[in-house]
């Protein structure tokens, strides 16, 4: 039995920890800050690490609501935890990511003066999080997913003076409040339908839901699921930065680099993932939802990772790589192999936090310079992070034997199998976001580690490998970025792991098929030479090697020879552009209108200014009856009198 | 026995005959009292023959009560009057028009 004390521990030591570390910052320093924070999310994680060994134990899944907050017609309120396998296998990799994050930031924040104001919000972020994925009813679930949004929204404006910052974190919170809206709706559905905002009550009574069919337009009939599924994958598309709500992503970097590691890697993004991978049960019955977010998948696999090549930001890069990489497990979800995507989150969480962090080293070492142009040949000064990236970058890539080819490579397979009509476009968008992911990734160690020195620096200046506090989380990202993949592929995937708490129609079983092929994790990386993927990886390495190690000049001459391309590319799709144009500029043109029909024009012109010249004016021509003569007066009472009279004698 | 419409004839006479003293004075505001009072008067003669007509004695009274408020305020008038003639040193009803719009 899990113990009702031990998830509220999870769940309130990180909070706690931001609250002191927030409120009394000043108090408690800058080394009260972190010890107690960190300590604040050190327990968290040993307490899930606790509990997922109970859970893997066979103690049964908790299911229970710890506060009821209110009660509305019939419709519970409550905060509560739902705590399956999926549930804990979250929680581990949260708090674990998240506490190499803590760690790494007394490095990275080391000179900065909002230095326990740093601790406080990621720590709030851990807490978020873990209210997110452990919640067992949808209110909750909403929380979090808010709290997440609110904490992202000031971490990625954490340095609120520039102007860039502010931006960033204005347009995350925008894009999101756009998915947020589907998200509600889905919710607002869930409740319409079923009464209820309990997982499990919601589940049971999912034939309701499907059994109904709605219009929204008028003469169009839609499967109730549909629009329910479809509504609840937009506010994924919002957290989880899928086209065309990605915009947010790319630019969230102005934030501090550990906090791009936390969103990146184990907050935040992978809260889309993790609800759609929850909502299995709803999204199995519904073909329509599930293409649609098939499509939406691989589009952003595919066309997202070719924005990374020619981006020249280290964390930008990344940034899109890990774009590119949701894309992945949003094909994952949509192929029905919702363990599959949940498997290339957990890996992902790993070698993408690993290489944010090293990313944010290699920026402590150039003295805070991002542009990729001006580093080359780093790996002689920071052999520590070099290797550790080398490690992200081939688990990234999906070498075979690492973390991120397991979970690659069974998604890759997985969309092979799916039956489902978009399946052959996302199948095609993954393979060959395969050879662009190696492309991108090798470009950027290449282009940082090897290579000559672009760098101008003196002797005081020179690279320098970071400080303990850094390089250690990246080690210990490191080893689980390698062997993950390699001990749970066999549990998560193929074996029973999940039980219950991932729902799959027999139809829908396309993991059920990879599994027939699947003979244990060695002879699943054999198998891997037999596929196309590991060759189209090592293409990718081939030509990014000879890109910018052999023939440096060549990037160039090809930008010129196919400067329409590149130029879409380097304009990331016109996305912002358009956004800025048809969006922004359009809510800002029609409040523009309305300010001046609305306001200026019938409000302050029409009624309030227009009612007291229509005063004025008729008082003007009221004034000219009043001579001031006596006898004009009495004239105009006889006449009154008489006209009275005459009406009430002729009457 | 003089019939009542007669009675009423005089009275709307000396009414109208009043009405048009008021509107068609313009140099005199003695006149306008004194107009008035013929207004009052009028009013009194028609209650008097309504009163004798129909036997009810209500209608005289009120005739002393009209008399009576009309003897102080044909005295609040020409108060007034005096009060005005002191100020403007004329009481010419054309030149009273600081009421005008």
């Amino acid at each position: 039995m899990i113990q009702e004390n031990i998830l509220l521990t999870i769940v309130l030591a990180p909070l706690l920890a931001a609250i002191v570390a927030g409120l009394a910052g000043r108090v408690v320093g800058r080394i009260g800050a972190h010890t107690v924070t960190i300590a604040g999310v050190a327990l968290s994680f040993a307490l899930s690490a606790y509990v997922l060994k109970q859970l893997l134990d066979g103690v049964p899944t908790y299911d229970g609501s710890v506060y009821t907050w209110l009660v509305s017609d019939g419709i519970r309120m409550e905060v509560g935890f739902l705590i399956d396998r999926l549930t804990a296998l979250m929680m581990v990799v949260v708090t674990f990511v998240s506490l190499c994050v803590h760690v790494y930031t007394i490095g990275y924040m080391h000179d900065d003066p909002g230095y326990q104001r740093f601790f406080s919000y990621i720590s709030l972020f851990t807490f978020s999080m873990l209210m997110l994925v452990m919640s067992n009813n949808f209110l909750q679930l909403f929380f979090g997913w808010e709290a997440v949004g609110v904490v992202s929204y000031l971490l990625i404006g954490f340095w609120y003076t520039r102007p860039t910052a502010i931006f960033a974190n204005l347009k995350a919170f925008l894009v999101n409040r756009v998915g947020d809206f589907g998200f509600v709706l889905g919710i607002a559905g869930i409740v319409y339908y079923t009464g209820s905002l309990d997982y499990s009550t919601v589940f049971g009574a999912r034939d309701l839901i499907a059994a109904d069919t709605m219009q929204i337009f008028p003469g169009v009939e839609w499967q109730a699921i549909t629009v329910v599924c479809i509504s609840l994958f937009i506010g994924a598309m919002g957290k989880s930065a899928q086209v065309p709500l990605h915009v947010w992503l790319p630019d969230s970097m102005e934030g501090p680099t550990p906090i791009s590691a936390l969103i990146h890697a184990a907050t935040m993004v992978t809260a889309g993932i993790f609800m759609v991978a929850r909502m299995s049960p709803l999204f199995e019955l519904s073909e329509t939802a599930l293409n649609m977010v098939l499509f939406i998948g691989a589009t952003t696999a595919f066309f997202m990772g070719l924005l990374g090549i020619v981006n020249n930001d280290i964390k930008r890069v990344i940034a899109y790589s890990t774009l590119s990489q949701l894309g992945y497990m949003t094909v994952g979800l949509g192929a029905s192999a919702y363990s599959g995507a949940i498997f290339h989150l957990m890996t992902h969480a790993f070698f993408k936090a690993l290489l944010f962090l090293a990313a944010g080293s290699v920026i402590i070492g150039m003295h805070h310079e991002q542009d990729m142009r001006k580093m080359g040949g780093l790996k002689k000064y920071m052999p520590i992070t070099y290797w550790t990236a080398l490690i992200g970058s081939i688990a990234l890539i999906a070498v075979p034997g690492t973390s991120g080819f397991f979970s690659k490579d069974a998604l890759i397979e997985a969309v092979h199998e799916s039956q489902l009509s978009m399946a052959p476009y996302a199948y095609w968008c993954v393979l060959l976001g395969v050879f662009v992911t190696a492309f991108y990734s090798f470009r950027l160690v290449f282009m940082t580690f090897h290579g000559a020195e672009r760098f101008h620096a003196d002797e005081h200046h020179k690279p320098h490998e970071s400080p303990w506090v850094v390089t250690v989380p990246l080690i210990l990202l490191a080893i689980p970025s390698l062997v993950i993949g390699w001990l749970t592929i066999q549990p998560i995937l193929f074996g029973d792991y999940f039980g219950t708490a991932i729902s799959v129609l027999p139809a829908h079983d396309v993991l059920g098929h990879v599994k027939e092929e699947f003979h244990g994790p060695a002879l699943f990386v054999l198998h891997a030479f037999t596929g196309v993927p590991v060759y189209l990886a090592a293409a990718g390495v081939l030509a990014a090697w000879y890109l910018y190690i052999k023939r440096p000049d060549l990037p160039g001459q090809i930008a010129t020879r196919v400067s329409v391309l590149y130029k879409l590319l380097a304009n990331k799709f016109y996305f912002d552009e358009i956004y800025q144009a048809v969006f922004a500029g359009g809510s800002r043109g029609l409040g523009n209108a309305l300010w001046r029909v609305g306001d200026v024009a019938l409000i302050d012109g029409g009624m309030v200014n227009g009612s007291a010249r229509v005063v004025g004016w008729l008082s003007g021509l009221l004034r000219h009856l009043q001579s001031g003569y006596l006898y004009h007066y009495a004239f105009a009472m006889i006449i009154g009198l008489s006209a009275l009279l005459a009406w009430y004698v002729l009457r | 026995m003089i019939p009542l419409h007669s009675v009423l004839l005089l009275a709307g006479l000396l009414f109208a005959l009043s009405v048009a003293g008021i509107f068609l004075n313009r140099k005199n505001v003695i006149l306008l009292l004194m107009c008035i009072e013929l207004m009052l008067l009028a009013v009194n003669f028609n209650f008097v023959a309504f009163a004798r007509q129909l036997g009810d004695l209500h209608g005289q009274v009120f005739v002393f009560f009209i008399m009576t408020v009309a003897a102080a305020e044909s005295a609040i008038g020409l108060a007034i009057l005096v009060v005005l003639f002191r100020e403007r040193r004329s009481i010419d009803v054309e030149e009273l028009d600081t009421m005008k719009g």
